[in-house]
C-alpha cells in the first residue's frame, strides 16, 4: 500500500532498508532531513550515525566504516559533494564500496537551493583527482530513488566501486505516493577489516599502480558492458529522439506522448544510469532519425556531450544533429519542452554538434 | 665474538620500514607494538594510518590497517570506531597530518570523546616534505618555509594540544606527551601509551600521546645533537607528562 512520504524521507529509510547501518555528513539544503532521520532511525536499528565536522569529515567516516565491510551512507549537495571528492577517489582508490547521494541544487560555488542538473560532468567524469569512475544512478521519482537503494549497494559491492545516486532538489523536497522494499538482511562484507588481518591488504609502497590501473580499466569496460539502464519510449520510429533524466525525464516523457498524440513522430531515451552511460539504447532509435534532443537543468548543456557520442557510434553513417534544451535550473513544464521541440523542428534552435 | 642474542621483532613488523637514521618513528613504533603484545591485543587492532613519515609505519606492518587522506585520520577511526567498539582503533599521524592539515578532524574525534587513540609524532617540521614548518615549529626554528627562522607575530604559535584536550574536553579519558631521548624517558613513553590503549580498551574514552620525536636529516643536526635539542630545547616548551590521566589511576 502506497504511502505518501518526502523524499529524502523515503530515501533514508529505503537506504536502512537496503541494510545500510552507518551514516556520516553535514547539514545542507535540499538533502538535509536525511540525515535529520537517519539521526535518530539509525539508533533503531542497530546502526551508527554521526554529525560530521564537515562534508570532508563525513566522507572520511565513511571510509572508515566502509573499510570494515558496513553499508556506509553520506547525503549532500552542490559544494557539500564538492568537499567530498578527495575521499570518494580514495573510495575508489581502495576498492571501498559506497553510497553517495546527491541532491543536486543549482550553481557555481555556494550557488543556490533551485533543483537541478548541473553536476552532470561531475558525477559522470569522476569528480576528485585520478583516473576513475563511479556508477551513477538518476532516478526520475521517489518511488525509483527508493527502489534503487539496494541496487545501488549491490553494484557498489559488486565492482567495490562508489554508487552516486544523482538525485534532484525537488526529488528531496516533494512528497509522492511510495511503497518501502523489505528489509534486507545485514551482512558484513567477507573482505572487511575486523582487527584479525583476515583481509591481507598490502603495503601502500608495494602497490603497482601500473597492473592496477589496467584491472580498473578492465573492470570499467565490464561495467560498461554489463550495467547500463534506461527507460525507452517510441524511438524506433521516431524523427526526434528527446534525452532527458532525472525529473526533467519524466517531464519529457509527458511531453513526448502529447506530441505523439498530435501526430509528431518523436521517442524518449531515459537514462537510469548517467555512468555508465546507455549507449545501447541509441542502437534501437530509428536510423533515418533526424536529430537527438536533449533535455537538461542546467545552462550549459552537459549531457549532451555523451548523447552526440553514443549517436556517432551507433548511426556511424550519417552526421545526426544533437540539440540541447537547457532550462538552468526548475522542472521544464511540458509545454515549455514542447514549444521548444516546434523550434527545434523549425530549425529557430540550432544544433550543439 | 658473534653476537649470539636473537633480536626480537615485534609480532605485527614484518618489513623493515624506511626511516631517515635517527629518526624516532622506529622506536615509537616499536613501543606500540609491544604494548598491543602485552596487552594481547595483536589480534585486534586496526591502524587509520596518516601521511607524511607516519605512512612508513603501514609499509612495515602486518595487520589490519588504511592510509587515510592527508589530516582525515581522526574521521577514518571514528567511522572505524562506530561500527567495531571492541577492536582496538589507533591513528598514528604526524604533526603536520594531525595538527596542521587535520585539525578539525582531530579535534572534533577528541570534542566528540571518541573511543579511540591517538599517536602524534611531534618532531616540529613537515618531514616527509623536506621539513617545511608546521603549526608545532618552535619560533625562530628554521624551516624550508621560515627561512630566516620562525615569526609566530605572522604564522602563530606552537600548539600544544594534549594539554588542550585535558583542559577542554570533559569526556577526553587520557592526554599526555612523552619523548624518545633517553630509555628513561622511552620507558615513561611507554607507559603513556600502555595507559592510553587500556583506556579504550576500557572503553573510557579518547586518548591521545604526543611524542617529541628527532628529525636531524630536516633539522641538520646529528642524531645525537637532535635528541639534545629536545632536551634543551622542545621540552621547556612541550613538558613531558600526563595532563589528563586515568579516572582508576587518579
Amino acid at each position: 500500500m502506497a504511502e505518501m512520504m518526502k523524499g529524502n524521507e523515503a530515501i533514508a529509510e529505503a537506504a536502512v532498508r537496503a541494510g545500510a547501518r552507518f551514516y556520516a555528513g553535514y547539514p545542507i539544503t535540499p538533502s538535509s532531513e536525511i540525515m535529520e532521520y537517519l539521526s535518530w532511525r539509525m539508533n533503531e536499528v542497530g546502526g551508527a550515525f554521526v554529525q560530521a565536522e564537515s562534508e570532508l569529515a563525513g566522507i572520511n567516516m565513511v571510509i572508515g566504516a566502509s573499510s570494515c565491510g558496513v553499508r556506509a551512507l553520506t547525503a549532500s549537495s552542490g559544494p557539500g559533494i564538492s568537499l567530498k571528492q578527495e575521499g570518494i577517489s580514495t573510495l575508489c582508490d581502495e576498492g571501498l564500496p559506497a553510497v553517495v547521494i546527491t541532491q543536486v541544487r543549482y550553481g557555481n560555488g555556494l550557488g543556490t537551493l533551485f533543483t537541478s542538473q548541473c553536476d552532470y560532468n561531475r558525477e559522470t567524469r569522476g569528480g576528485g583527482q585520478g583516473d576513475y569512475r563511479c556508477i551513477v544512478l538518476c532516478p526520475s521519482s521517489i518511488q525509483e530513488f527508493v527502489d534503487l537503494m539496494l541496487p545501488a549497494y549491490e553494484l557498489a559491492e559488486k565492482y567495490r566501486i562508489v554508487t552516486v545516486m544523482m538525485g534532484e532538489g525537488t526529488l528531496g523536497q516533494m512528497m509522492e505516493p511510495v511503497e518501502l522494499p523489505d528489509f534486507v538482511e545485514v551482512k558484513r562484507t567477507p573482505w572487511a577489516l575486523n582487527g584479525h588481518y583476515t583481509y591481507k591488504k598490502i603495503g601502500i609502497f608495494e602497490r603497482d599502480s601500473m597492473a592496477e590501473a589496467v584491472e580498473l580499466r578492465a573492470k570499467y569496460a565490464e561495467i560498461k558492458e554489463n550495467e547500463q539502464r534506461w527507460q525507452e519510449e517510441s524511438i524506433a520510429d521516431a524523427d526526434y529522439v528527446f534525452v532527458a533524466y532525472g525529473v526533467p525525464g519524466r517531464a519529457t516523457l509527458g511531453a513526448v506522448r502529447e506530441l505523439r498524440a498530435a501526430g509528431e513522430k518523436v521517442g524518449l531515451i531515459r537514462p537510469i544510469t548517467a555512468w555508465p552511460y546507455p549507449d545501447k539504447a541509441f542502437a534501437n532509435i530509428n536510423p533515418n532519425v533526424k536529430g537527438i534532443i536533449t533535455v537538461e537543468e542546467n545552462a550549459t548543456g552537459q549531457m549532451i556531450d555523451d548523447a552526440a557520442l553514443a549517436i556517432k557510434k551507433t548511426h556511424k553513417d550519417r552526421n545526426i544533429p544533437a540539440y540541447a534544451l537547457t532550462y538552468v535550473y526548475n522542472t521544464p513544464p511540458i509545454n515549455r519542452i514542447k514549444e521548444d521541440y516546434f523550434k527545434v523542428k523549425s530549425g529557430e534552435i540550432k544544433e550543439v554538434y | 665474538m658473534a653476537n649470539t642474542r636473537e633480536r626480537k621483532v615485534p609480532a605485527l613488523v614484518d618489513k623493515p620500514m624506511d626511516f631517515c637514521p635517527g629518526c624516532g618513528h622506529g622506536i615509537v613504533s616499536r613501543l606500540i607494538m609491544e604494548c598491543l603484545e602485552e596487552l594481547e591485543q595483536l589480534d585486534n587492532i586496526i591502524f587509520p594510518i596518516g601521511v607524511g613519515c607516519s605512512s612508513n609505519l603501514g609499509a612495515g606492518l602486518e595487520c589490519d590497517r588504511l592510509h587515510c587522506c592527508h589530516g582525515r585520520a581522526g574521521a577514518v577511526a571514528t567511522g572505524m570506531k562506530r561500527v567495531n567498539p571492541d577492536t582496538l582503533i589507533v591513528s598514528y599521524q604526524g604533526d603536520g597530518d594531525a595538527y596542521n592539515i587535520g585539525i578539525a578532524e582531530t579535534f572534533n574525534a577528541a570534542y566528540r570523546g571518541e573511543n579511540i587513540t591517538v599517536i602524534v609524532i611531534n618532531n616540529t617540521n613537515f618531514g616527509m616534505t623536506g621539513g617545511q614548518m608546521s603549526l608545532t615549529t618552535m619560533e625562530g626554528q628554521k624551516t624550508a618555509t621560515s627561512v630566516y627562522g620562525r615569526d609566530c607575530s605572522v604564522t602563530g604559535y606552537p600548539i600544544r594540544f594534549p594539554e588542550m584536550v585535558a583542559r577542554e574536553f570533559p569526556n577526553a579519558a587520557y592526554a599526555a606527551r612523552g619523548t624518545v631521548t633517553t630509555p628513561a624517558n622511552i620507558n615513561k613513553l611507554k607507559g603513556y601509551i600502555k595507559n592510553a590503549l587500556q583506556a579504550q580498551l576500557n572503553h573510557e574514552g579518547y586518548s591521545v600521546v604526543e611524542v617529541l620525536s628527532p628529525c636531524p636529516i630536516n633539522w641538520g643536526l646529528t642524531p645525537v645533537n637532535a635528541m639534545k635539542r629536545i632536551e634543551d630545547e622542545l621540552i621547556p616548551y612541550y613538558p613531558i607528562g600526563e595532563f589528563k590521566k586515568r579516572e582508576e589511576a587518579k
